[in-house]
This record gives structure tokens, sequence and C-alpha cells, in this order.
């Protein structure tokens, strides 16, 4: 394939795959990853530099209409930045040592866990519960909108979540993903956040933590920009899209679909990176 | 309840929360425009050129640094234009950033001036560290 050819191909598949994790809610950059280093042969170092660009410009450019909702929670994005910036640098120095093997392996592990976890119950927390004295004293106890009524919550556990995100910030460093299934699980299981608050709140951290990584990764060579070009545009539109999709969309069938597909991909970057085909 | 609990004043964050989300829009979107610029320069001049991204051999260093970014693309290097989108795009979340350190600091919500200046100094050591 010339550049031309390829550039089609890798951005309309980009596109779908912008379009699939926007209306399942699991996010396309879990998948761009397997797609350009499985379907694509592209080396894993540039496939997580390309995908860590499409995770930023998915976070910033679906930003706005999450704001309009008020469920965010921006001094437990910001607190809780500090953990995955952090890590994020950790992740993108582990991304330049460890080998593509290694790499492959934890990435099958996590496409395998977002999976597990897409379908899970969400918790409803007790809003009578007491606050952490920790998430007292840094405000992050909030509230949100219930049927037009603002409805309090209390956050628990800081130093439990706070720990978390450093590993989802590893985790996005070394994988150029947003791992915002890690991020969601620190905040409702361990902090106690009701739901909408801890999706709209992982977004926004999303590009801040993948912000982190990404001055290591260019200064490294794997942000290559005419591979970068056609797959950041692919999902930054397919991602718009589906969230104007979303409002008629059922996305619950479709959501096992993209989980069965997620899954089945962990299981071959598994594979491929035991057998070193990649 | 064991304790009192502090209720952030909803109404300025979520006035803080709009003008952040419009913030990233614009970045995103000129960043898009940029990259996509580049791109038709480069299908213009490269369409029949076959990359190789089988093999890593690292970008060209002069695609690393803003200098060579910005030398490049000022003298219409489509590459470098493209490159330059990507850092608009990788500058519009520390945007967001800095722009928190100074609405808390107009809030006068000191915790979270310090709070997100240790975000933004993780941020800005990531870009000079190398």
């Amino acid at each position: 394939m010339n550049s031309l050819e390829l550039s089609l191909v890798l951005c309309l598949s980009s596109l779908a795959a912008g379009l699939l994790g926007a209306l399942t809610g699991l996010g396309g950059g879990v998948v761009i990853v397997p797609l350009l280093a499985l379907a694509f042969h592209i080396d894993i170092h540039y496939a997580i530099g390309a995908s860590l660009m499409s995770v930023i410009a998915t976070s910033s450019g679906s930003a706005a209409a999450y704001v309009r909702e008020g469920f965010s929670n921006i001094r437990i994005g910001m607190f809780l930045e500090i953990a995955t910036t952090l890590g994020a640098l950790l992740g993108a120095w582990l991304a330049t040592i460890t080998p593509t093997k290694g790499i492959a392996i934890v990435f099958g592990s996590i496409l395998l866990f977002s999976a597990a976890v897409s379908n899970r119950r969400r918790p409803v927390p007790d809003p009578n519960m007491p606050a952490d004295p920790l998430a007292s004293r840094l405000r992050l106890n909030g509230s949100y909108p219930v049927e037009g009524v603002r409805q309090h919550y209390n956050v628990r556990r800081v130093p439990l979540g706070f720990g978390m995100m450093f590993g989802a910030g590893t985790l996005s460093g070394l994988l150029g993903i947003g791992s915002g299934a890690v991020k969601v699980l620190a905040m409702d299981e361990a902090m106690q956040v009701p739901f909408k608050v801890s999706t709209t709140t992982s977004n926004f951290m999303i590009g801040v933590t993948a912000a982190a990584s990404a001055g290591i990764y260019l200064s490294r060579g794997y942000i290559d920009p005419s591979l970068d070009m056609p797959v950041t545009l692919g999902v930054l539109a397919g991602s718009l899209l589906g969230a104007k999709l979303l409002v008629h969309a059922h996305p619950n069938k479709l959501r096992i679909v993209f989980a069965i597909v997620i899954a089945a991909l962990g299981i071959e970057m598994i594979y491929s990176g035991i057998t070193g085909r990649l | 309840m064991a304790h009192r609990v502090y209720i952030p004043s909803d109404e300025d964050d979520r006035k803080l929360d709009a003008h952040i989300g419009s913030l990233l829009r614009a970045g995103t979107l000129s960043s898009a425009f940029v990259i996509l610029l580049g791109g038709l320069l480069y299908l213009a001049q490269h369409s029949h050129d076959k990359p190789d991204y089988r093999h890593f051999h690292g970008v060209s260093p002069q695609l690393h640094t803003f200098s060579g970014i910005l030398s490049g693309a000022i003298h219409g290097q489509s590459l470098a234009v493209i490159q330059l989108g990507l850092l608009m795009l990788i500058a519009t979340p520390i945007a967001r950033v800095l722009f928190s350190v100074i609405a808390f600091f107009a809030e006068r919500d000191y915790l979270y001036v310090v709070v997100s200046g240790i975000v933004l100094a993780v941020l800005l050591y990531s870009f000079i560290w190398h």
C-alpha cells in the first residue's frame, strides 16, 4: 500500500474504533494499539504513540459535551491528576525499557480486564455515608443533579483511590491508552463517587494524564506524524459522531459485542506477545 | 454525620467547568485543523511513498524538538506541520491545567492553586526533561 491508500484505510478503521468507543463508553483508544499492531503489523512503539495522541484528542474533544451535563467534579479530577501524571511518567519510562513482548502481554491483560468490568453493575453510593476526613479537608465532596435536584455525595477512601490512580497513570504511560476503565473503577469502588460523576471526571483526567507521557514519547521518536495524522483525525471524528448519535442509540447489545471484540483482541495480543510475533 | 462537610461552591465550579470545556474544544479543533492541513500537504507530495512502520527506527530527530518542529513548519514541510498540530493537541490539556491554576487563584482557593500547580509542574517536567 502506498501512503495515500494506507492513510485512507487507517483513517476509516480509526473512525470505526472511535465511533464504537464513544457509543459503548468503553473508549476507542483501547482498540487502536491492537488494530495497528495486529492488523497493520505496525511496530508497537509507533502504535502506542498514535493511540496516545488519539486518546488526548478524544478526551479534549468530548469534554465540552460532558461539561454541559454538570456532573464532573473538578477538584476530585485535579487532585487525582497528581497521581495519574506521576504514574504516567513512570509508565512512559517503563515503555522505553520494556521489550515488545512484555508490552503486548500487559496490554492483552488490560484488554481482558476492560472487557470484564464493562458490564458490571455499578454501585450507587449511600449519600449518608460519612466522608473520609481527608476528602473533607481536600474539599472533594460535591453534588450532582438527580432528576433536577442536586444530590450531595461524600468521597471515601482517598488514599486507596489515589494509589489506584497512580496505577492507572502508569498503565496509560506504558500502553498509550486512557485507562478509563481503571480510573472509573478507582472512583466507583474505592472512593464511592456516583458513577455519573466518575465517568465524566475520568474523561477530563484522561487528556491530562496522556499529556504527561506525550513529552517523553515525543522525545523518544514514538510520535510519527504521517501515521498519527490519519489515526488521530479518524478517532476524533468517530468519537464526536458517536457522541451525537448516542442520544438515539441503545448501546447495551453493542456494548456486549464490543466487549467480546476487546476480549478477543486481548487474547490475540497475549498470544502474539508470548510467541514473539509482534 | 460525624464531622462537618464542606460543600464547594458548585456555581463557581460549574462556571469554571464551562470555560474549561470551551477551551478544550477550541484547542482540539484548531489542532485537528493544523493536522489535517499538514496531512493534505503530505499526501499531495508523498502519496506514492511506501512508509515503513513495521520496524522501529524512531522519528527523525528534527521532529522531536520545539525548535525543529517550528522551523520545519514555517518552511512548509508537511511532516513538521502535522507534528505542530500534534504538539498543539498535547498542549491543550496542559493549557487546561494552567487555566485552572489561574482560576483557583482568582477564587482564592489556595489549596487548589497548589494542587493544580503540582500537576502543571509534572506536565512541564515531562516536556523539559528531555
